[in-house]
């Protein structure tokens, strides 16, 4: 596997740690093979650009795309609805976070818990603490769409200039469309 | 008062019914007769004695872990992988091991409110007496230490008396540091429920402290009009030579301004602080100024414009010495707990002390007399001033932009930054001469300069900084309200029902360090909003620093805007990290005061009260410290939720309800003995926020309370309603667990509101007299 450094160097989780996402068809082979995947999407997507756009345009075209239910945490609901994109959910980091750990949930529709977590846009350290508790008391499969790497997700892609962030992005959009 | 110990030895005594030898009677703790409350159920609580008043509480706010990492590291047994389901050498696993990690912060931070507490009561003691009188607010002040009365059932009158109650929380400390032993507590909700009792004693801590300096001081008396003083980085008049203390223990800096004011100096020195010394400084003379919160101190120091620097305890940076160097400024430690290396000069005569600093030979001294270090620094400062000329070590602008010119980008700063600040690009744009970028970090940085260990090319980034925001820095002067200290019996009476009922929709505690995502004008900003909206916000600490720092269109501060009254729309600035114990007072004198329920040893019915009853809400939005981790707990045990921002979920763990699970949200109607579903109110205990909106939107959530009246909640929905609309741009989904019965509704929102409870099936519910607890039920449903 490719090797990889926290984005903020002294974050060292300990033996297990993230696999490196090399290229955008892993994140569209993790989708494809989910059974109920969600997107979580933090504020930080609302406010980074990209390519001319947000963030955040780029993963609601993922959601689209791969027909993932997001929750919009902190307060950026309206990002969402001004975009004309209808999130699963408003709920906070902490709050999906938690119900996501419990294995009894049955989810935002009531059909059942969810198998694999895509997370981008929550600040980094609040980010990294969140998937540890994930890591370690949930059985959930993780996926960091930052570009940082994120060692105690299961897979996340390393640190990575906004270009290549840009380029990682519409890929899996693009992909998981079946473009 | 009480009297512990009590120990009655007899010989031998000749009864009718036969001789007694070597009879011995030991009585714990003997009551004072005098006070007509009846002792409660807990005085003086051991570690078990309120356990099941926490496992409620965690029933319904589970703890939810979030690891900093995979490891335990704490015995010889280790490192020891912990991932998942695993468990380390000892048996321990990942839950009962962070639950401990969140009990060791807790006793590290209560062992520093209660050692904090110990060195004033015993240097007050040695100055004033122990017969000197507890007084927090004359006439105005009846219940003069709520939280001890609450927790060790005894009313202090004087000084002496609360050594007494220290003697009890050092040992309570003790027991639960033990407790995180290997081999010792196994379950995390043990360790969690002895988390709660290590805020319940740091509480009484807190409040030892405060009123011992109040009382002995002559800080402002439960004062709504407490004098208005100036804070801000431009505030010392750079002319005179200028003092700066740092820290949370004020004696040293009283001894300063003592020896100034006897020797009719106080002209022609500065004294200034950094930290919560700075609030008390300022409680005990409004002519002493405060810098900034904690985050101000390599920003000051590096300027140049400290000539002397003296030191108590808590919160000062490790490297203040070799910052002092620096700069040429000596430095006196003065605090047993932070010694920096120094010699003791304690014993010496000040006339050795002065000339080995004035001369260089030291670069400072440990002096332990609060008297003596105030002649020292004094007649140091007014000899090394002339001669440093305020030395800096803030580079110049080409210096700058040549120096930026040797940057790599390697980015290694902006993955030091706690928050992650663009900092290469600024330097970049310092390199082409542009400085603005890098007076613009300034505000989000929190002062750590780690950026600057990381630089591998040595950068002074943080001085880049520190240059860059020059003139922005020189002009920064604000007015903030002088800590008031308690709060007034008669203001408890006055707002106490408006407060229960929920037409004050809530009292809001803006504390802790300055630890902050993008700067403390968050802070600024969300106690404006509750002010305006007629809560009661109290301030302590960094944070009451942070909202000074704030000016509007007519040059006025947030003290200046509004009254330091504990009244609807009050903007109250307490005091330091000690005088938090008035605000957590405040809620306690509501339930004894306005609802005459007994305080004396009667915890879990108090807490209970607050609840079900107090909207009161703790913000820490910069909480960094494990004194901040342990004053929050003591909060929640108390039932007031605590709100961090987003560095505060590295506190490792939360305490969140579910509003999904109807089941959690039942209570006792006290009336009927019935259970009645009273909604998710307050929803969480100890919440992590990622934006100052979604805190915002959560303050005005958490104050619902199960107790509040139609009008109380139909104000409080309002709030919550109209902020969430504003913030999130959306009406939030969950307003029908809010309503109980129509009369809940604002009107405003009326068809609004209906419409959403319509489509959502609402069915009416009744408003309980709510308590978790059986035994306050008055009649049991047959």
């Amino acid at each position: 596997m490719a090797k990889a450094e926290p984005w903020q160097a002294a974050e060292i989780p300990g033996p297990a740690k993230a696999l490196v996402i090399t290229k955008p068809e892993v994140v569209v082979a993790m989708v494809r093979r989910a059974r109920r995947p969600i997107l979580i999407v933090g504020h930080e997507a609302a406010e980074t650009d990209l390519g001319g756009e947000r963030a955040v345009d780029h993963l609601i075209r993922v959601a689209r795309a791969g027909k993932i239910p997001v929750v919009a945490t902190a307060h950026i609901l309206g990002e969402f609805l001004k975009r004309r994109f209808r999130p699963a959910a408003s709920m906070s980091a902490v709050d999906i976070a938690n119900r996501l750990r419990d294995p009894g949930w049955k989810g935002l529709d009531g059909k059942g818990p969810y198998d694999l977590a895509l997370i981008a846009g929550v600040p980094y350290p609040m980010g990294w603490v969140i998937l540890s508790g994930l890591k370690h008391f949930s059985g959930l499969r993780t996926v960091s769409m930052d570009p940082y790497y994120h060692p105690q997700a299961s897979w996340s892609f390393p640190n990575l200039s906004r270009e290549e962030w840009e380029k990682h992005l519409k890929a899996v959009g693009e992909k998981l469309g079946g473009k | 008062m009480s009297k512990k110990a009590a120990v009655v030895r007899v010989k031998e005594l000749e009864t009718d019914i036969g001789v007694l030898r070597d009879l011995e009677l030991s009585v714990g703790r003997i009551f004072e007769e005098a006070w007509a409350e009846p002792v409660g159920p807990t005085p003086y609580p051991s570690l078990t004695a309120l356990r099941e008043w926490d496992l409620r509480l965690l029933q319904r706010y589970q703890p939810f872990y979030m690891p900093f990492c995979d490891v335990c590291c704490l015995c010889t047994f280790g490192k020891c992988d912990l991932t998942g389901d695993r468990r380390g050498a000892c048996g321990l696993n990942m839950a009962a091991q962070q639950s401990r990690i969140v009990l060791l912060a807790c006793c590290i931070g209560a062992a520093t409110h209660i050692g904090h507490a110990r060195h004033l009561v015993e240097h007050l003691i040695e100055r004033f007496g122990r017969a000197c009188p507890i007084d927090v607010g004359g006439m105005n002040v009846e219940v003069e230490a709520p939280i001890t009365r609450l927790v060790c059932g005894i009313r202090p009158k004087t000084l002496g008396d609360l050594e007494d109650v220290l003697d009890y929380l050092e040992g309570q400390v003790t027991h639960l540091l033990s407790a995180t032993h290997t081999g010792q507590e196994g379950s995390n909700l043990d360790f969690e429920s002895k988390v709660l009792h290590a805020g319940m004693v740091d509480h009484v801590g807190l409040e030892v402290a405060d009123i011992a300096q109040v009382s002995a001081y002559g800080f402002p008396k439960a004062d709504p009009e407490a004098p208005l003083t100036e804070i801000g980085f431009g505030v010392a008049d750079i002319s005179k030579p200028v003092i700066l203390v740092i820290g949370h223990n004020v004696p040293s800096s009283v001894g300063i301004i003592d020896y100034l004011t006897d020797r009719g100096l106080y002209g022609d020195v500065e004294v200034v602080g950094i930290c919560c010394t700075a609030h008390d400084m300022t409680r005990y003379s409004p002519r002493a100024k405060i810098v900034g919160p904690i985050s101000w101190q390599l920003r000051f120091i590096r300027s140049g414009i400290p000539d002397l620097i003296v030191v108590d305890e808590q919160c000062i940076r490790a490297d203040t010495l070799v910052e002092a160097q620096r700069v040429r400024a000596p430095v006196i430690a003065s605090s047993e707990k932070n010694c920096l290396g120094l010699p003791n000069r304690t014993e010496s005569s000040p006339d050795e002390a002065v000339a080995d600093l004035v001369q260089g030979k030291v670069p400072g001294v440990l002096i332990l007399d609060p008297e003596r270090v105030g002649e020292v620094a004094v007649r140091t400062v007014l000899e090394v001033a002339p001669r440093r000329e305020k030395f800096k070590v803030i580079p110049e602008v080409e210096e700058i932009v040549e120096a930026a010119k040797r940057c790599t980008v390697c980015r290694d700063c902006q993955r030091a930054c706690p928050n992650s600040l663009p900092i290469p690009a600024a330097v970049k744009a310092a390199a082409g001469g542009d400085l603005r970028p890098l007076a613009g970090l300034l505000d989000g940085c929190v002062g750590c300069a780690r950026c600057e260990s990381a630089c591998p090319n040595d950068l002074p980034l943080h001085s880049f900084m520190v240059k860059a925001a020059e003139e922005s820095l020189k002009g920064e002067r604000f007015k903030i309200r002088v800590g008031r200290g308690a709060i007034q019996d008669v203001e408890i009476r006055n707002v106490g029902g408006p407060i229960v009922l929920g037409e004050i929709p809530g009292v809001i505690a803006l504390v802790g360090c300055a630890n902050y995502p993008h700067g403390g004008g968050e802070v600024a900003e969300i106690a404006e909003e509750f002010a305006r909206r007629r809560y009661i916000v109290t301030a302590t600490g960094c944070a009451a620093m942070s909202m000074a720092m704030q000016k509007d269109e007519e040059g006025k501060t947030i003290y200046e805007r509004h009254p330091g009254a504990f009244d609807a729309g009050g903007v109250i600035n307490v005091g330091s990290c000690v005088a938090n114990a008035h605000i957590a007072g405040a809620a306690i004198k509501i339930a004894s005061i306005f609802a005459r329920r007994s305080l004396r040893g009667n915890y879990e019915e108090i807490a209970d009260y607050v609840l079900n009853r107090v909207g009161a809400v703790g913000v820490a939005w910069g909480a960094m410290s494990q004194k901040a981790a342990a004053i929050a707990s003591g909060f929640w045990r108390l039932g007031v939720p605590v709100i961090v921002g987003p560095h505060g979920s590295k506190y490792r763990r939360l305490l969140l309800g579910r509003k999904d699970r109807e089941e959690d949200w039942y209570v006792y109607d006290a009336r009927t003995g019935g259970k009645v579903y009273a909604g998710p109110a307050p929803e969480h205990l100890f919440y992590a926020a990622e934006t100052k909106e979604e805190a915002m939107v959560m303050i005005a959530k958490l104050c619902m309370r199960p107790n509040d009246t139609t009008r109380g909640r139909a104000v409080k929905l309002t709030h919550y309603i109209d902020l969430h609309r504003r913030l999130y741009g959306a009406l939030p989904d969950d307003i029908p667990l809010y309503v109980r019965t129509a009369a809940d509704i604002p009107l405003t929102m009326k068809d609004e509101i209906l419409g959403i409870l319509k489509e959502r099936k609402w069915k009416e519910g009744r408003i309980p007299d709510p308590t978790l607890l059986p035994r306050l039920i008055r009649k049991r449903v047959e």
